[in-house]
């Protein structure tokens, strides 16, 4: 049966080429993998191999001819003892159309995901009425709750720099060891890239690792392993294998140790479809979140930071206390404006609301908690009720999670606003050492406060 | 010629059977075959982007694998066909992945570049060179964390091998004993850099050395020769020994991917290679100087395979495009844990 031989397409953007050269001649015999021609693509110059074995019976474009469309017949493959005149078989049709016109119909569109009802707060309490509390700090929270966990599922380990033996670079892990044993809390070598991918290859194996950053300014040297490995893997292998694991560690400035220990991460990661990113800034939600994180099936990036560890706060002593993500917290409520923050954000957020609450503003303090996935439904109904929003952050403020409430707010709520947006967020400068440098740096109270007359017109 | 000689001797050893030698001949023809297939859809632009062949290297695949067991695991890079139909993966959804369609292993999501089956323990398919590495003694961490006796395949090409993160990954693997056989299919070039202008030392295993890793320099054109080295490294692993290397030297026949015109060598090192070392030749002439097999047999496995790589191309271009709504699944799994919504 005599078949078409095709223009080939041979690079990922060749619509057309010129037929360079014919390496063989009208009778010859080829084979798979011999080369019969040479063909100049957008990109270069190519050999083009036979494919199915044969006789060459015509050659259809001559050679040196231009602008050959792909999927052309060049030339009809013969088998041994077919009549050089046989009709061949069209294969031209059923070949992908490489330039077919680019008009996209209404059915390709991509469905758009189902239109939001109106937003209403989610007030759901975390706890019930009347849980017994305990005071405890950030760093005691967070360890509990690792502990919690692992002695709950066998399959959770966490592993990481000095985690182990040394009890955590910031006694995080503290007595982790002692409980859990070396197997399954792990000191690694100095070795970011590496640890990270080996524990992203453990959770696809089956484990849940969670695996501690001395702080997110070194997960930059693992940052492919974490996006490209961690986030992706599920949606590309069609929802067979993912990454349930946490990447946590602090995050932001500490104090006053410069540009390299000091980046906030936040706006980073919560660009990214397939993680999931914490920032929490109470004890409780420290507590409540990393142990919905560790059981989470997907990679959750948990933010925490270096100044929130040895503060304290009430802690529900439940045996078992979780709280979901996308759900943000009202830590005070307000009817002239809405701040919304997260992290240690908040702290600037909530004694703004203090100081403008002694001038006669009330301000609606939200704590968005989860940054991917973020209740826009709560905030959106806060907006709509005072008709003012300040975003706070100490991240650089360029494509700042500001940014994105910003334009959320815009696109949902515009005609409820009676004021721009503002978004206060660290400067877009590198973090300097100086005490008095630093302070500036970051967004400072002060700021808020002044954003916050701004848009209520005082 | 004289390495099928030498072939023709190592046959000659009583542990390969005449079932295993022609297993080995069809495993590496439909690897072949499938290849070109590939490349042929790929001019007629039913593949798209990257598309990476396999041809001249499938004696690696399939020598290793033969030393697997089930709950062995493997991981490669983006040129992993061939790792896919070793192991047992369908053609029809590995085609059909490659052509974007529904039938897909990954539902037409994935591409050439990223496939996985859990069901075989195929780990993809990573299009980021070298990532695949710690990825691989990952995998050999849960294993040796559950307690059982698995290995797995880390498969890296002679480029990754000057990647930071392979030697951050053998020092783990080394220090925790982690059972992982790291493969290094050494084509000689990464992309169109020739390893001698882009690796300090002319074999690459010998950087295991300095982790205190065994390792060694195997013929990757010769199947028995891939198969006898993988199983002295699956007993090393599996007895808790820890990692091993093997660097396997190949060639593979085609452009690093469709559009490269391969300028950086010559049209005769190719052809030679092809006409004296390759990997499938080999096989089919110990077969028939064997009298294991007649060119009868062979030709029946043959058309069997053609027919296997027909209907795989078939299948990919009936199998229809992912409905739209793929476009918004799997990109986070559903849990117990107790969540508002799902981002």
């Amino acid at each position: 049966m005599a078949t078409e031989i095709l223009m080939p397409a041979l690079s990922p953007t060749m619509e057309e080429g010129t037929l360079a050269k014919w390496l063989v001649k009208e009778g010859d015999t080829v084979a798979s993998g011999d080369i019969m021609a040479e063909i100049e693509t957008d990109k270069a110059t190519m050999e083009f191999e036979a494919v199915d074995e044969g006789v060459i019976g015509k050659i259809l474009i001559e050679e040196g001819t231009e602008g050959v469309k792909v999927n052309t017949p060049i030339a009809v493959l013969l088998e041994e003892g077919e009549d050089a005149d046989a009709v061949p078989e069209s294969k031209s049709e059923e070949a992908a159309p490489a330039a077919e016109e680019e008009t996209p119909k209404e059915e390709d569109k991509a469905p758009a995901r189902a239109a939001d009802p109106v937003p209403s707060a989610n007030v759901e309490p975390d706890y019930p009425e009347g849980t017994e509390m305990k005071t405890q700090t950030v760093r005691e929270a967070l360890r509990d709750a690792m502990a919690e966990e692992m002695r709950r599922d066998d399959s959770v380990f966490l592993m990481g720099e000095e985690v182990a033996e040394y009890q955590g670079a910031y006694k995080i892990s503290q007595g982790m060891l002692d409980e859990f044993g070396g197997k399954r809390v792990i000191d690694t070598p100095i070795t970011e890239h590496g640890f990270a991918g080996v524990a992203v290859g453990a959770s696809f194996g089956g484990l849940r690792p969670i695996v501690e950053f001395m702080t997110f300014n070194f997960a930059m040297q693992a940052i492919d392993q974490i996006i490209n490995s961690a986030a992706k893997t599920l949606y590309m292998s069609g929802g067979q294998m993912g990454a349930p694991m946490v990447f946590r560690g602090p995050n932001g400035a500490a104090a006053r140790v410069g540009a390299q220990h000091s980046h906030d991460y936040a706006a980073w990661y919560a660009q990214v479809p397939g993680l999931k990113v914490v920032m929490p800034y109470s004890a409780a939600d420290y507590k409540g979140l990393m142990k919905t994180a560790i059981r989470d099936p997907n990679p959750v990036i948990f933010l925490e930071n270096e100044i929130l560890y040895g503060r304290s706060g009430d802690v529900p002593d439940l045996e078992d206390f979780t709280i979901p993500f996308g759900k943000a917290r009202i830590w005070r409520e307000g009817d002239d404006v809405t701040i919304v923050s997260f992290g240690i954000g908040m702290q600037y957020a909530l004694e703004a609301a203090d100081k403008l609450a002694e001038e006669g503003i009330s301000a609606e303090v939200v704590d968005l908690r989860t940054l991917r996935p973020i209740d826009y439904d709560t905030l959106l109904a806060s907006v709509m009720k005072t008709n003012r929003c300040v975003t706070v952050e100490e991240g650089f403020p360029v494509a700042s999670i500001g940014n994105h409430l910003s334009a959320t707010i815009m696109e949902k709520a515009f005609d409820y606003l009676d004021a721009p947006v503002i978004n206060c967020t660290g400067k877009d400068v590198p973090m300097p050492y100086a005490a008095n440098l630093e302070k500036h740096a970051l967004v400072t109270t002060d700021e808020v406060i002044e954003a916050v007359k701004q848009v209520t017109y005082r | 010629m004289a390495a099928r000689k030498a072939s023709a001797k190592s046959a000659a050893k009583p542990n390969v059977s005449a079932e295993e030698l022609m297993a080995y001949y069809r495993d590496m023809l439909l690897i072949r075959r499938f290849e070109e297939k590939a490349g042929q859809l790929y001019g007629m632009g039913l593949i798209g982007g990257f598309c990476h062949l396999y041809i001249g290297q499938e004696a690696v695949v399939v020598g290793l694998e033969a030393a697997a067991k089930e709950g062995d695991k493997r991981i490669t890079s983006y040129r992993d066909h061939g790792h896919m139909l070793a192991c047992g993966m369908d053609p029809k959804g590995v085609m059909a992945e490659l052509t974007g369609r529904e039938g897909g292993y990954s539902k037409g999501k994935g591409g050439s570049m990223h496939m996985f089956s859990k069901e075989k323990h195929f780990y993809g398919g990573h299009g980021i060179v070298g990532a695949q590495v710690p990825l691989g003694a990952g995998l050999a961490f849960s294993d040796k964390y559950k307690g059982n006796d698995n290995v797995t395949f880390t498969y890296f090409g002679d480029g990754a091998a000057n990647q930071g993160q392979v030697y951050e990954t053998f020092n783990m693997a080394a220090l925790w004993d982690l059972p992982v056989i790291f493969v290094i299919e050494n084509n000689q070039y990464a992309m169109g850099t020739a390893q001698a202008r882009s690796t300090s030392s002319a074999d690459i295993y010998v950087r295991g050395e300095a982790f205190g890793i065994p390792g060694e320099i195997v013929d990757g054109m010769d199947v028995l020769k891939v198969k006898e080295a993988s199983e002295k490294a699956v007993a090393h692993c599996r007895a808790g020994k820890g990692p091993y290397i093997l660097e396997i030297k190949t060639y593979r026949y085609r452009g690093h991917s469709m559009s490269d015109p391969a300028k950086y060598r010559t049209r005769e090192e190719v052809q030679k290679m092809r006409e004296e070392r390759d990997p499938i030749e080999a096989v089919r002439s110990l077969l028939l100087t064997g009298k294991h097999a007649s060119e009868d047999d062979l030709k029946a496995i043959d058309k069997e395979i053609k027919g296997i790589v027909n209907d795989a191309a078939e299948f990919s271009k009936e199998s229809p495009e992912p409905a739209l709504e793929e476009l918004w699944t799997d990109i986070y799994a559903k849990g117990d844990a107790p969540q508002e919504e799902d981002a």
